[in-house]
């Protein structure tokens, strides 16, 4: 039984908080929250490409450190729990990964090494209006060599310069790689519930773009893409939720309240005990989403949902 | 990241397999069935049978010391064998508080002569230990026990009552936490003996208990004598030696004690939905409850893997095991809870040759509650998860420098 990180990955795990805790720490963040104008912080993401993080999971030849899923799960726990305000997730867990699942060998080797070098920033379009998409819901349009359509909302669709947008191809659906910065492309900044992320909407009118995969095996793909994102989504939650625990304990320790600390009453005391109890069923679910990840194990599926249902929980809920 | 033994683990489990597939029925709820319905006596001699069998194939004490009769390995080998015994009917529960906490302690603060007359007949199973700490007044407050103890020349005299002690009714020892100084602070006046259960002065009550159990029992003690040479640990020392008994405890009271998701699983694929649409399983709010249980459950287990993973390498693991039961029981009520509803007036049958699952669900619903109280108390282990692992200060103590005699105690 070995069902941990290895010494390095800790290692690395390490690096990247004290990385994140000079780089982006709460006043950098609340750059980002307080002014509309800005996506997000540049100088953070010129670092953390630097640092090779964007590459981690990047195989060498294309620019990448080659390293695997399970460094890039501890590093998402470091930028969850640092709400780092770069577009991290859209361009690694969703543009890269539909890269690295689906890309022809020419299309790998055009796009990851500038992703890798933080000049490419990507984005994951599906949603096209309220309600949970399905295949035959979708009707942005790939033509063969042009998309026409329009996706709302887009993660970080505002600052990216590609995206991987989930398209109708013919009788099924496709993914296609388009260059956000052209002219048959519009985007409209929306106002969102979350001000560290920037979220656009984007319409296409005859966008060149090229198709990612094989056709009509879109939807099929775009699963498999939301199930890697669920996973290395669910370790920022635990992260946040990890910050959220330690930041609340601290402040019981040291608010007064009829003369003495709150945290020794048993109300307090409860509340956070139950926090823990659902980080640490979150943790040990995100665990085996790494564990199906890295090793591409056929439970990934339910790993990846079973990971990320019990982040948003601890995250949210409690 | 791996889910595999090391070597030398994996060899151990495929002899614990051999070992238990030697002497053992895989688990089924045939099997299980049949054994609630055998009869007490019946059921404790197959458990002394099986007991004997696992300490003569060196599978019982796997990480007590080898002059006590173990094996002296690391406690994931413990861990390993408990996994494989689990997958068969094992009738093993009358040892586990004996052989779990309470032998540990005598091993802890007895004499060579003491150790030599008890442990090796415990892990045997010739001789069952109980734990006598619970009283009327002292229960998550524990070291406000009552129970008093007075010296007599070479003996004590005891006087006293304890409650919800497990298997009283067929033990031959057990150890007994007394007051033997009420003029003292409460933690500093307590004395552990070992007491003899069969004699003159013990009298065990089955407690007839809500899910039609009688594991609990009360015992009362009247003039009962016990030599000075059975105390463990010296006078008014007896809390130390307690602590010693509990930090073993929450590792006894562990698993799994009823239907899981897996059972209301396969009992929802075969009842009416509440709308009369389809059935139980086809139902959108059943199937959420279903993945918001089979998320935690997961999630407990995998977070023993993390701890057995701990236990691999050496480390040892803190009061972060406590959430188990936090989880567990609540789960186990939640669960046993849906599946009678969804029964609809049927639900109210309990009787085994009527109900579903021989009324394993309706068992569960009035055992879980009680779960939530054993081995500490939900609000307890949420305390411990508070106060030891997050460090948060302790609650305001009134009774820290007063005589134990002086404490208000309501009766």
């Amino acid at each position: 039984m070995n069902f941990d990180f290895s010494d390095d990955q800790k290692s690395l795990k390490d690096q990247a908080r004290k990385f994140l805790a000079d780089k982006s720490a709460i006043k950098v963040v609340r750059g980002v929250l307080d002014d509309e104008a800005k996506s997000y912080d540049e100088a953070l993401w010129r670092g953390v490409a630097e640092m090779g993080w964007l590459g981690v999971a990047i195989p060498e030849e294309h620019g990448g450190l080659g390293l695997g899923r399970l460094e890039l799960c501890v590093l998402a726990e470091e930028i969850g729990r640092a709400v780092a305000p770069i577009p991290f997730s859209s361009t690694v867990y969703f543009f890269a990964e539909a890269l690295m699942l689906a890309g022809s060998d020419a299309q790998k080797a055009a796009v990851l090494p500038k992703v890798a070098s933080g000049e490419t920033i990507g984005c994951f379009a599906l949603s096209e209006g309220p309600g949970a998409p399905t295949a035959s819901s979708i009707s942005a349009k790939f033509d063969g060599s042009t998309l026409t359509g329009v996706k709302i909302p887009v993660t970080d669709g505002d600052c990216a310069t590609h995206a991987v947008v989930v398209a109708k191809d013919g009788g099924g659906v496709s993914l296609v790689l388009v260059d956000l910065n052209q002219p048959a492309v519009t985007r409209t900044t929306l106002k969102t519930l979350d001000p560290t992320r920037g979220h656009a909407k984007l319409e296409f009118k005859g966008a060149k773009a090229e198709r990612l995969g094989a056709a009509g095996q879109g939807w099929d793909l775009a699963e498999q893409v939301l199930d890697r994102a669920a996973v290395l989504i669910a370790f920022e939650q635990v992260g946040g939720s990890q910050v959220c625990l330690e930041m609340a304990t601290e402040y019981a320790k040291s608010r007064y309240a009829f003369s003495r600390p709150i945290g020794s009453f048993q109300a307090i005391k409860h509340k956070l005990a139950d926090m823990y109890v659902s980080i640490e069923v979150a943790r040990s679910n995100a665990y085996y989403g790494a564990w199906a990840l890295s090793t591409e194990a056929a439970e990934l599926p339910f790993a990846a949902a079973a990971s990320r249902a019990a982040a948003s929980d601890a995250y949210y809920r409690d | 990241m791996d889910f595999n033994d090391a070597p030398e683990e994996a060899k151990f489990r495929s002899e614990a397999r051999a070992f238990l597939e030697a002497n053992l029925q895989p688990k089924s709820n045939d099997q299980e069935r049949l054994q609630r319905r055998l009869k007490p006596a019946e059921y404790l001699k197959a458990a002394k049978d099986y007991q004997r069998k696992k300490a003569e194939a060196g599978f019982a004490g796997i990480t007590w010391a080898k002059e006590q009769g173990g094996r002296g390995l690391p406690p994931i080998y413990s861990v390993i064998f408990n996994q494989e015994e689990g997958k068969f009917d094992a009738p093993s529960a009358p040892f586990s508080i004996g052989l779990g906490m309470c032998v540990h302690t005598v091993i802890a603060f007895s004499d060579e002569a003491t150790k030599d007359r008890y442990v090796a007949k415990a892990l045997r199973g010739e001789e069952i230990w109980c734990q006598l700490f619970s009283e009327p007044a002292a229960g998550s407050d524990v070291a406000a026990g009552k129970t008093k103890a007075v010296r007599d020349g070479d003996d004590w005299i005891i006087n006293g009552q304890k409650v919800w002690t497990t298997g009283a009714q067929f033990s031959d020892f057990g150890i007994l936490l007394t007051r033997t100084n009420p003029d003292v602070e409460k933690h500093k006046g307590l004395t552990m003996f070992i007491v003899d259960m069969k004699q003159k002065g013990v009298e065990v009550r089955p407690i007839h208990q809500a899910s039609g159990g009688r594991e609990f029992n009360e015992v009362y003690f009247t003039d009962v004598r016990v030599p000075d040479s059975w105390r463990l640990g010296d006078p008014g020392m007896g809390w130390n030696v307690a602590l010693v008994t509990l930090m073993n405890e929450r590792l006894a009271v562990g698993g799994s004690y009823g239907p899981d998701y897996k059972e209301i699983f396969d009992f929802a694929k075969g009842i009416n939905s509440p709308s009369g649409d389809g059935t139980l399983i086809q139902d959108e709010s059943f199937r959420q409850k279903l993945a918001d249980w089979i998320v935690r459950a997961e999630g407990y287990k995998l977070a023993k893997f993390r701890t057995m993973t701990a236990l691999s390498k050496g480390q040892t693991p803190g009061p972060e095991s406590s959430i188990g039961k936090v989880i567990n029981a609540n789960q186990m009520m939640d669960i046993a809870n849906t599946a009678i509803e969804a029964q609809d007036h049927y639900g109210i049958i309990n009787d085994p040759d009527l109900a579903p699952l021989e009324g394993a669900f309706h068992q569960s619903y009035m055992f879980a509650p009680g779960l939530r109280i054993a081995g500490g108390t939900d609000e307890i282990l949420k305390n411990i998860i508070a106060e030891r692992v997050l460090g948060l200060p302790q609650d305001v103590r009134v009774d820290k420098g007063v005589a134990f005699k002086d404490l208000p105690s309501g009766r």
